[in-house]
């Protein structure tokens, strides 16, 4: 049939350039995984050695933190601004998306000015308690810089969706009874779910493996993309650091591929 | 528990007025009452002020500073929805989309804390009223206009709410469905006998449905009356016009005549009055031979509508006159006919200025 092969033809291009770009790559860098001294056990490794399964550990929970973290801050602030008017509230918003196009060096730059050694938490606390407060380059830092990163990302998502909703719904709820924590709890944050787990399953997979924020401020902490780095570019590991790319990049996937089939079935449950 | 039927509060309305944040003004201050277990309809043209009105009474919109409203004579202006315990029925029904058909229904219920199983018996008892039987467990995206409407009705009468609220429940449905659940809405609201409040713009709603209308007209409240009253004796030509058809002549009237270039037509009494309005419904126009009524035209056209016959008369009035004539009289265009008007037909409105 003409009209089929016309549609394959359109087609081509993407096939080539997945095949090339993506493909390929990938490919080859499950390869490389097994090529170690210890064969496919490289996979292994990194569940069984300690310090890289510290390090996998790590990683999920502070991604996990943030990402809790993120949903809870967003959602609180995307629903007041997106239902309530003052003066100032379009410099507020500007503001609060503003790093969006920060890289994550230059967060990681903004968590040192905020509470490096230097820092201004700690020039505070040096003033009123005679100690210098320092976080930075705690995995208290790291936290803090990947909700910097996140938050602006999720408040736009939030607010979009709660500009969907039905407000009569709401006050459907009201006219039976409910109080603002029953309307919250049984309209609202259900008419929410599948944005909550769209931008969730992002700012989870984008903490797991955000590397510029790690690196400018990872100094004690090893999260896997910092990992992955030492052991390519400093150990020459390329095995190791392969095998670590792949693990990351099936958790964040398996992540990704859970909340879609999840919100696939709120969303249908939702109507 | 169980309250009888024939039931519900009664609701005073007092000098509320509506401006908007932004300065619209959708309600002049109105005053109303409204007897226990009474249907009262809000009738009239979009932006008049219908839903506002509603809104004030459910408590989701406040009063300007200055208007009440009372539940039983007790003051509820300042008490939130959620506990004035109110039906409401919203024009997009707004149905939870999270939850089944029967929790729902139930929802309210739930919120007052009634067990489980009282709940599912009082669901029960609502879907079979209702006429919903068979969907309980659906998803509301899984059901017709018509089915979502019985459910948002099933809903807001399930708390046992003082007053029943509704804005144009039956507006989002097609023609037949509409006049098919406008009877069964009539039936239900008989029985359930609480007070209700009814919005619409469709006249034929209000009449079947209202023990009185309010006919509103941008923002303020141009008459209330039985069916009846409202379209026999409309107050003023707004309200004339908006129900039903109707002929609107400027005559003056001598000796209680009306003084047409077809005749004088009687109107009663014997008032005399230099420039006056009158409205005359057309099927209170009876048609006959010329020279057997003081009121005699020519038919300009006739259209057979099935159930009755439309026929449009000059020279009667200056105007052309709308005539429904019962379908058996057999008339054509060009004949001479004879117009024969109750006095009591004529209705003398206020000349506008
Ligand atoms: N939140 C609001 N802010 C400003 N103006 C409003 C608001 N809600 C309604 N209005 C205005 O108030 C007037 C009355 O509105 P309302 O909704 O009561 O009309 P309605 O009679 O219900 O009309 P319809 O039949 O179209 O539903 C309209 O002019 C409308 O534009
Ligand atoms: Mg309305």
């Amino acid at each position: 049939m003409p009209h089929k092969s016309f549609v394959w033809l359109c087609l081509l291009p993407l096939v080539v350039l997945t095949v090339a770009f993506f493909l390929l790559p990938m490919a080859r860098l499950v390869v490389t995984g097994a090529e170690g001294p210890h064969g496919l056990a490289g996979y292994l490794a990194i569940l069984v050695e300690p310090r890289y399964r510290a390090t996998l550990i790590n990683t999920v929970l502070l991604a996990a933190a943030t990402t809790v973290v993120t949903l809870v801050v967003a959602t609180v602030a995307g629903m007041f601004l997106q239902r309530h008017r003052f003066p100032g509230r379009a410099v507020l918003i500007a503001m609060l998306t503003f790093p969006l196009a920060f890289p994550g060096v230059v967060v990681g730059f903004l968590i040192i000015l905020l509470a490096g050694r230097q820092g201004l938490i700690g020039d505070l606390s040096n003033r009123m308690f005679g100690e210098k407060l320092v976080f930075a380059y705690s995995i208290f830092g790291l936290f803090l810089g990947y909700l910097y990163f996140s938050i602006p990302r999720v408040i736009l998502t939030i607010m979009a969706a709660v500009q969907k909703l039905d407000i009569g719904l709401e006050e459907a709820a009201r006219s039976l009874g409910a109080s603002p924590w029953a309307v919250q709890r049984d309209v609202v944050l259900p008419a929410l779910g599948p944005a909550f787990v769209a931008s969730g399953a992002i700012a989870f997979a984008t903490a797991m493996g955000a590397f510029g924020t790690a690196f400018t401020l990872a100094t004690n902490i090893d999260v896997l993309p910092m990992l992955i780095y030492t052991e390519f570019t400093l150990a020459a590991n390329f095995a190791t650091s392969a095998a670590l790319s792949v693990g990351l990049g099936i958790i964040a996937w398996a992540i990704l591929a859970l909340a879609r089939s999840f919100s696939g079935s709120t969303v249908a449950a939702a109507g | 528990m169980s309250v009888p039927a024939g039931h519900g509060v009664s609701v005073r309305i007092e000098a509320c007025g509506k401006t908007f944040a932004d300065g619209t003004r959708a309600l002049e201050p109105a005053t109303l009452d409204i007897a226990r277990g009474e249907t009262l309809v809000l009738l009239g043209p979009s932006g008049c002020g219908k839903t506002t009105m509603l809104r004030i009474i459910a408590g989701l919109e406040l009063p300007d500073a200055g208007g009440r409203v009372l539940f039983d004579g007790n003051d509820m202006t300042s008490v939130p929805i959620e506990r004035r315990n109110v039906g409401m029925v919203f024009q997009s029904y707004a149905l939870f989309p999270n939850m089944s058909v029967a929790d729902n229904i139930g929802y309210g219920l739930k919120i007052r804390g009634m067990a489980r199983q009282e709940r599912a018996a009082r669901v029960a008892e609502l879907v079979a009223l209702t006429n919903i039987s068979g969907l309980e467990n659906r998803r509301v995206d899984q059901l017709s206009g018509g089915q979502r409407q019985r459910v948002a009705l099933a809903r807001a009468v399930a708390i046992r709410p003082g007053i029943l609220l509704l804005d144009e429940p039956l507006t989002a449905l097609d023609a037949a469905l509409r006049d098919r659940l406008r009877g069964e809405l009539n039936r239900l609201l008989r029985a359930l006998g609480i007070t209700t409040i009814y919005v619409t713009h469709d006249q034929s709603e209000a009449m079947e449905l209202g023990d009185r209308i309010v006919v509103m007209q941008r923002g303020s409240i141009a008459q209330i009356g039985t069916p009846r009253e409202i379209y026999f004796k409309p107050k003023n030509r707004f309200v004339a016009e908006f129900i039903g058809a109707a002929n609107i002549i400027e005559a003056p009237v001598e000796n209680g005549e009306l003084v047409l270039p077809g005749g004088r037509q009687p109107i009663g009494g014997e008032a005399s009055q230099a420039a006056a309005v009158a409205m005359i419904r057309p099927e209170t126009i009876g048609v006959v031979e010329e020279g057997a009524a003081p009121l005699s035209g020519t038919i300009d056209s006739v259209s057979f509508i099935g159930d009755r016959q439309r026929m449009l008369v000059s020279g009667a009035s200056d105007k052309v006159l709308t005539v429904d004539a019962p379908n058996t009289i057999k008339a054509q265009a060009g004949e001479r006919i004879g117009l024969l008007i109750a006095a009591e037909a004529v209705r003398l409105l206020p000349s506008e200025n």
